[in-house]
């Protein structure tokens, strides 16, 4: 049944949702009754209903409750009772954008410390990903048990896989010094990794190493979906692999990798899971992420109107490098 | 496709770099496990010199590690139930539908996934307490409080890659059924869920491992009585000692039923994949 | 006193008694004594003992006995350090939470601040056996001076230098080291084939603050002055950080690996397994124990003292320990109140100490001959001495957190052999003191 569903999807995409609802929904109107047509028009509301519900639940109204307590002075003295909480108006925000103040200077550190391990991460992310699905093309011996095998570490819970890089990169009992520094001999001196600066290396490295594979199997299944005709047709034409790889499969790829990019951007900018297990409460300078850097802010010292403050900051940053990203990848694929 | 002749040799040299990489933390988790804990603390040793199955006795002492892995069952399978049957709704709805607000509800959801989890923490906490002491239902440090709060975090995700999926089976089907005498009910349980079977399958897949895996809202909104196995594997370092081989143990024992489940059915998320999102 | 205290508690019983009467609700099971065999309480304990579970074996026949004298049922939780001050700012934001919590005694003042916690004035104190029972210097750090303690002191400790007898033997060194030249001489000598002088928890933000105040301490520093404003840069404090981190990377007794110790343990299992040869901490009863360890292979000293001549305070140690508190919105406030003075009781001060390794709070608790071993009696010595509580402010848990912070980064950079110039302390602690209350 399995086989039968997934062939039927490639043959008679295009004729689907996209061109056939609007008609479709013209064919009920012209033979619907009253209740009926009402029942109709309802109907679509009902079945988002849920999701609706607990998404204002969970996601929606918390927000607009977190954006109104980052105009609160919300400290320690307050949390039992909100309402006695001081209006402090813009001072929230002020401070955490004054790049003057130690505040919004360390903020701005943080910032800059994420923007670069995101962009590092997501690129040794794709880059690994795109490496193993086209390396995976073609059958060979041992393609399913390294498939699976690749895909472990983005099956592992976040915190098994973390706590275990964690113990690999110990200074002393470490997997990671042993093998650089007892066995290849590369450093005299043992050195640190997670603390001073070879934490942003870390948190890198265990990012990449937890997110590669979900790049993977998103790029695997993207490949999976351009028609073998077009390879052959490049073929015919003279195209050897690597100009295959250039004019057929990266092209066809970009629609995955507009979407493949954004999803891996936003969640290694979030996250919080991976630097917090790897580096506790208090992350080190040089691998303050602002996820962990904004959890201290709010939940260490308990200033809630500075730390909301400062995450609404991050969502408005993050909504407009979406609105960006999607305007530009959305007008080069109308381009090409 | 012509493959160069260089390439069997690129793909063992890359593919054996890639394995070495995913592969070397997992091994060392899985000696680790087996090593006493004397060993762990000294220097590395790649081979253990001395095996000792005493971590895997002493893991579930140290840490009520059982009771744990029970919470997170029961929390992470019934958020992947209720996620996919309200992602399914919520996707049949806006790829079967045109309705005004279609785009905005779409947009909304989608965009919940920016949000900062720091930024609705305290808030949701705060909702859960009034909330849990008006309707009389215990919703904070619950178990009951986490399902709800786990199945929305998978929520988008999983019904922006069903819409790809049912978009992707042709209206003919259904409208069909629905000639046959199906309303569009009928049609979405009779024709378009068992067209969809891979893509609900990954989507199950993909909500129980974001409920499995999540540590910041386990860590503030659970009690004893609902820890999951994020927040309790912690305990592990304890005032005495960090037990780095029961943690060991203790990471590879939760880690085996979500992997083995997930590479049983990673053909689905594939297929899910490729027929749905990733067009 | 001794008269006194039975009528007090008979009139604080009948009153809890007539007002839940005319509360209602409990009135049907209350009135009695027998109603009372169906009270419970919850108890959040911090994790004092080797792990959770062995704190529940530790608590669990006090609590049975708890609930036979009195008949509450204690519903008991032990929660890990890493979440305890989560789940009691859970509690408080949202008036949903235990009866009674342990709490770190540093963080009384800070959580005094949010006004969740019943305020001991005099009379609850005397129903306690009255102030002079308790050890000044664990009153002392039960919240801000002046206010009722917002928490009362259960188990005491502080700070004290460990020293491996075995170690200093074949080091030659035949007593532990009175001021701080003589420690860096032992240490160095201690310092050889892979072996420490001084183990420290470089990561620790907890552990780091602790001694940014005692070191600060004896130099003479103000961390708050007394308008509350934070004075962590001042010069005294610059030096005595400077001192601390020296200890690493001037006199290179500390192995620079410790800039990475982070869990609360690693320092000690360095001692315990003989790395280091001397630990400043506090009470390490149960690590010892398991070791192996008795007063033959470790010894106790307080750490030493600044010359008295350079203007520092005689002070080696801050007055740690736990508070026992009981949260404003609790279901069952007398039941609760019993519970802390059942806890401060003299046999069970004298039991749960035993067990883990801390100071009675109680002076009344010390006739058990288990307190006059030579490390209880020198810790005794230090916390009733030279021993000063944290400052006692609001602000004091912004304080660890900065300043600890702060020192996390300088042993990260002094174990990478950067220098350590009063300069770069001074950067560092004039950023931290520039986020309080910005």
């Amino acid at each position: 049944m399995v086989v039968s569903t997934t062939s039927r999807p490639g043959g008679g995409r295009e004729q689907g949702a996209r061109g056939g609802a609007p008609p479709s929904a013209g064919g009920r109107r012209r033979n619907g009754l009253l209740p009926v047509r009402l029942r109709r028009l309802g109907l679509p509301y009902l079945l988002i209903l849920p999701a609706l519900l607990l998404e204002l639940l969970v996601h929606l109204v918390p927000m607009v409750i977190g954006i109104g307590m980052s105009f609160l002075q919300l400290t320690q003295f307050f949390l039992r009772n909100w309402s006695a909480a001081p209006f402090a108006g813009l001072s929230n925000y002020r401070v955490a954008v004054d790049v003057n103040s130690a505040v919004g200077r360390s903020l701005f550190h943080s910032f800059l410390v994420t923007i670069a391990f995101t962009l590092i991460t997501v690129a040794l992310a794709w880059l690994l990903g795109i490496a193993g699905a086209v390396l995976m093309q073609g059958s060979f011996r041992g393609r399913g048990v390294l498939r699976a095998l690749f895909l472990v570490p983005y099956a592992l819970p976040v915190y098994a896989g973390v706590i275990t890089w964690s113990f690999l990169l110990q200074r002393d009992s470490g997997l990671v010094n042993h093998v650089l520094v007892d066995q290849l001999h590369l450093f005299g001196e043992r050195p640190f990794w997670l603390i001073g600066e070879n934490s942003f290396i870390s948190v890198v490295v265990v990012s990449v190493w937890r997110w590669w594979p979900f790049a993977f199997l998103v790029l695997m299944a993207g490949l999976q979906n351009i028609p073998s005709d077009l390879y052959e047709a490049s073929a015919i034409d003279g195209a050897g692999w690597g100009r295959q790889l250039r004019s057929v499969t990266l092209p066809l790829l970009r629609p995955v990798n507009q979407v493949l990019v954004l999803v891996l951007f936003l969640w290694t900018f979030n996250d919080f899971n991976t630097p917090y297990v790897l580096f506790g409460k208090t992350a080190p300078r040089d691998a303050d992420l602002i996820s962990v850097h904004i959890y201290q802010s709010s939940f260490v010292t308990w200033n809630f109107g500075s730390g909301s403050a400062m995450s609404v900051l991050l969502l408005l940053f993050l909504l407009l490098v979406t609105a960006v990203y999607l305007v530009i990848t959305s007008r080069r694929r109308s381009d090409a | 496709m012509r493959e160069p002749r260089w390439l069997p040799w690129a793909r063992w040299v890359g593919l054996g770099l890639l394995t070495l990489f995913t592969v070397t933390p997992l091994y060392v988790m899985a000696t680790t496990a087996i090593k006493p804990l004397q060993d762990v603390q000294g220097d590395f040793n790649w081979i253990p010199t001395r095996i000792s199955l005493a971590p895997f006795a002493d893991m579930w002492s140290t840490v009520p590690l059982a009771k744990y892995f029970g919470n997170s069952l029961v929390v992470s399978s019934v958020a992947a139930l209720i996620s996919v049957t309200v992602a399914v709704f919520a996707a049949y709805a806006i790829s079967r539908f045109r309705f005004p607000g279609r785009r905005v509800f779409s947009i909304t959801v989608l965009s919940t996934q920016m949000f900062p989890g720091i930024l609705f923490l305290l808030p949701l906490f705060m909702i859960y307490v009034n909330l849990g002491t008006a309707i009389g239902v215990e919703l904070y440090a619950s178990r009951l409080g986490l399902i709800i709060t786990y199945l929305t975090f998978s929520l988008p995700f999983s019904i922006w890659m069903l819409v790809g999926y049912f978009d992707s089976i042709p209206t003919a089907l259904d409208e069909a059924a629905q000639v046959d005498g199906s309303g569009p009910i009928g049609a979405l349980l009779r024709v378009v869920i068992p067209a969809a079977i891979p893509g609900i399958v990954a989507v199950a897949i993909y909500a129980f491992m974001t409920a499995w895996g999540e540590v910041l809202f386990a860590s503030v909104m659970t009690d004893e009585n609902s820890r999951t196995l994020a927040v309790g594997l912690q305990g592990y370092a304890t005032e005495n000692d960090v037990y780095w081989n029961q943690i060991m143990a203790a990471s590879l024992v939760v880690s085996v039923p979500v992997v083995a489940g997930f590479l049983l059915l990673q053909r689905y998320l594939v297929q899910g994949l490729t027929a749905g999102a990733v067009k | 006193m001794r008269i006194r205290k039975p009528y007090l508690l008979a009139a604080a019983g009948a009153l809890v008694l007539a007002a839940s009467a005319c509360g209602g609700d409990n009135s049907s099971k209350g009135g009695g004594s027998t109603g009372a065999a169906e009270q419970t309480i919850t108890y959040w304990a911090s994790n004092q003992g080797t792990s959770l579970e062995n704190d529940k074996e530790v608590l669990k026949p006090e609590l049975d006995r708890f609930t036979k004298e009195t008949g509450i049922k204690v519903n008991l939780e032990v929660v890990p350090w890493s979440d305890l001050l989560n789940r009691i700012l859970a509690a408080t934001t949202s008036g949903k939470g235990p009866d009674v919590v342990n709490i770190g005694n540093t963080w009384s003042a800070s959580l005094q601040a949010t006004g969740a916690f019943v305020p001991f004035d005099d009379n609850q104190l005397a129903a306690l056996g009255g102030k002079d029972r308790f050890l000044g210097p664990s009153l002392a750090a039960t919240g801000a001076p002046g206010q009722p303690p917002t928490a009362v002191p259960i188990y005491g400790m502080t700070y004290g230098l460990f020293y491996n007898k075995k170690m200093f033997k074949e080091a030659g060194i035949d007593k532990p080291p009175a001021t701080w030249d003589e420690l860096i001489a032992d240490g160095k000598k201690l310092t050889k084939d892979g072996k420490w002088g001084l183990a420290v928890e470089g990561a620790s933000v907890s552990e780091n603050s602790h001694h940014a105040f005692i070191f600060g301490q004896q130099h003479g520093a103000d961390l708050f002055d007394s308008a509350g404003k934070a004075h962590f840069d001042s010069p005294q404090e610059v030096a005595a950080i400077k001192q601390y981190l020296d200890l690493m990377a001037d006199a290179k007794i500390v192995n620079p690996s410790n800039a990475e110790y982070a869990n609360g343990t690693e320092a000690v299992q360095d001692f315990v397994s003989g790395k280091a040869g001397m630990l400043m901490w506090q009470s390490i009863a149960t690590q010892l124990k398991q070791a192996g360890w008795t007063e033959d292979d470790y010894g106790l000293a307080p750490i030493p003292l600044p010359d008295a001549s350079s203007g520092g305070k005689q002070v080696n140690a801050m007055v740690a320990g736990i508070n026992l508190a009981v949260f404003k919105s609790a279901k069952n406030q007398d039941g609760a109140l019993k519970f802390v003075k059942f806890m401060t009781s003299k046999e069970t001060e004298q039991n749960l100490n035993k067990a883990y390794g801390s100071l009675p709070t109680v002076k009344d608790a010390y006739d058990d001959p288990a307190f006059s071993s030579e490390t209880i009696k020198t810790f005794q010595q230090i916390l009733g001495t030279t021993a000063a509580p944290l400052p006692q402010v609001a602000q004091e848990s912004q304080f660890e957190t900065l300043v600890g912070n702060a020192m996390n980064q300088m042993f990260a950079d002094a174990a990478s052999g950067k220098p350590i110039t009063e300069d770069y302390v001074k950067g560092k602690l004039t950023e931290a003191n520039q986020q309080m209350g910005g």
